[in-house]
């Protein structure tokens, strides 16, 4: 082994204060004792010490904790107390830290309800969803309280005060005490046959937890969440609150407070209904003038006010239909003018008579032409008949026999005789002269040397 | 003390005429809500309108005249040998 390790006096405190903040059982322990050496710090914390025969204990309650403590503690004081176990390191001193205190007695019964509120809660006895609604306006309260005590006088007098029309039908229990908790739950039960309550005020005014305990009892409890009729409990003052709290659908703090829960205040009705009255004129006025409105509006609409301006509208699409209309005609019949027109041109065009003018004019000028042609042909005619005559009166034998010569033809005068051979002696012979003719008998015919004959 | 046998008391209220008394206040209340909630609405033809605001303001009136009948009636439940017995109940000063 080595050398043992010397630790100082802060570390094996801390150390200390780690092994028992780690300790299960240190961590969260309830401790039954008396309070000694108690001062209440003016910083809010609680300091003293916790005793029995046997032993003590330094504890601290800070005041985050102390606050909502249910009484006074003093020296003397018997209390159960939860909280746990550590180290204060300055001191070096182990000690209680509290966080939960009641005076001794009533700390088995205040155990008892957390255990009764966990096992209601986990069976979701106290679930939101249960909660039933109250009526706004119950005709019939039942109470569930002691007839005597200031509970029950409160809460008729608020609801005297409140709402005075509402019935109250009370059915008297024991609040305390052996036999309290079975008479609250006959009481619940009781009602809920009868049916006639609307809602129901479960309570009693404050007191020691002992004396409230009958509304931590289960059968109370359970017999608030089985009621069909919907419950306020009115449990104490304020601060406390009991398992039937859990389980009421509304939990009011005060027996008052129940009441006031319970009904709703008769002149705030009063003006509700008043409200409700002058908001169904105003919307009456609404819907009325809304429907005047639209009245107005229509009756300002152009067309009623003026009708003849929607008249003269239409009437101008007349007019104007009326003048395409006629436009229309006007100049189809102005094309089918334009059409005979271009036929009679044409036609005009086309007429005979000017043909045969030029006819007529062609036959003249051929007439002309054929005339001067035929002048002239016939002036040609004579002059060549002219020229002839003279060329032919030149040649003419007469002129020749005029000058001596004569011709000799045969006896019919026909054949003209050239030559003796044509002739015989004897032959009747015709002779022509220029004046006359001579019939003549051959005597004799001698041919010419080189011609023929050398008479005649 | 007077003692009465328990019998569900289900009479009309006084004043108002059979039909009226079947008619709770709050089932009153209701419908005259109803009837404001549609007639704000706006869109209700005029002569229904006109309707509903009749029918609100009977309504209305009911519910006033069943604020104003003021009948305080307290009483005890005691469950006894005879049965259940019901009796006027005034808190002790």
């Amino acid at each position: 082994m080595g050398e043992a390790r010397i630790f100082s006096i802060q570390e094996i405190t801390r150390y200390i204060r780690m092994k028992l903040e780690s300790d299960e059982l240190l961590g969260d322990v309830w401790l039954r004792g008396e309070i000694s050496n108690f001062t209440h710090h003016s910083s809010g914390h609680m300091y003293f010490t916790l005793k029995d025969e046997g032993s003590r204990i330094k504890c601290i309650m800070f005041a985050a904790h102390n606050r909502k403590l249910p009484f006074a503690p003093r020296d003397g004081t018997k209390v159960i107390a939860r909280g746990n176990v550590s180290v204060y390191e300055r001191d070096g001193n182990y000690q209680f830290y509290v966080t939960q205190m009641q005076p001794d007695g009533i700390g088995s019964l205040y155990l008892a309800f957390e255990q009764l509120k966990k096992k209601l809660e986990a069976e979701g006895l106290f679930d939101p969803a249960r909660k039933r609604p109250l009526p706004r306006f119950p005709r019939t309260i039942g109470v569930v309280t002691s007839p005597t005590g200031a509970a029950i006088r409160d809460i008729l007098t608020t609801l005297g005060r409140r709402f005075p029309q509402a019935r109250v039908t009370l059915v008297p229990v024991l609040v305390q005490g052996q036999g309290a908790a079975p008479s609250i739950v006959r009481a619940i039960e009781l009602l809920n046959r009868i049916g006639e309550a609307d809602v129901l005020i479960v309570g009693r005014g404050g007191g020691s937890l002992e004396e409230l305990w009958a509304f931590n009892e289960e059968i109370v409890a359970r017999a608030i969440a089985a009621s069909r009729i919907p419950v306020i409990s009115a449990v104490g003052h304020e601060t406390d609150f009991t398992i039937a709290d859990f389980a009421a659908d509304l939990r009011a703090p005060t027996p008052t407070a129940a009441a006031e829960l319970a009904v709703p205040h008769f002149a705030e009705l009063r003006e509700t209904l008043e409200h409700l009255r002058r908001r169904m004129r105003g919307a009456l006025a609404a819907v009325v003038e809304s429907r005047k409105t639209r009245l107005a509006r229509v009756r300002r609409s152009p067309v009623l006010l003026y009708p003849r301006r929607y008249l003269l509208a239409h009437a101008e699409r007349l007019d104007r239909a009326s003048e395409r209309l006629r436009e229309r005609m006007r100049r189809r019949a102005e094309q089918s003018r334009q059409r005979l027109l271009g036929a009679r041109a044409r036609l005009a065009a086309a007429h005979p008579g000017g043909r045969a003018e030029v006819a007529a004019a062609r036959r003249r000028e051929a007439e002309r032409r054929l005339t001067a042609a035929m002048r002239a042909a016939v002036k040609d005619g004579a002059q060549r008949l002219a020229m002839s005559m003279r060329q032919l009166d030149a040649l003419s034998p007469l002129k020749v026999m005029m000058r001596g010569y004569s011709l000799v033809y045969d006896e019919r005068g026909e054949r003209l005789i050239r030559s003796i051979r044509d002739v015989q002696p004897g032959d009747m012979v015709n002779v022509r002269l220029a004046d006359g003719r001579l019939e003549c008998h051959i005597w004799s015919m001698r041919g010419e040397d080189g011609f023929g004959g050398n008479e005649l | 003390m007077a003692e009465t046998n328990f019998e569900p008391e289900r009479n009309g209220e006084p004043g108002g005429d059979r039909q009226e008394a079947s008619v709770s206040f709050e089932e009153a209340m209701e419908q005259l809500e109803a009837i404001v909630a549609k007639l704000e609405s706006g869109d209700v033809p005029l002569e229904q309108a006109i309707e509903l605001f009749q029918e609100g303001m009977r309504l209305s009136q009911l519910c006033g005249s069943k604020l104003e009948q003021v009948e305080r009636k307290i009483e005890m439940l005691i469950e006894t040998e005879q049965g259940l017995q019901r009796r006027p109940f005034a808190p002790e000063e």
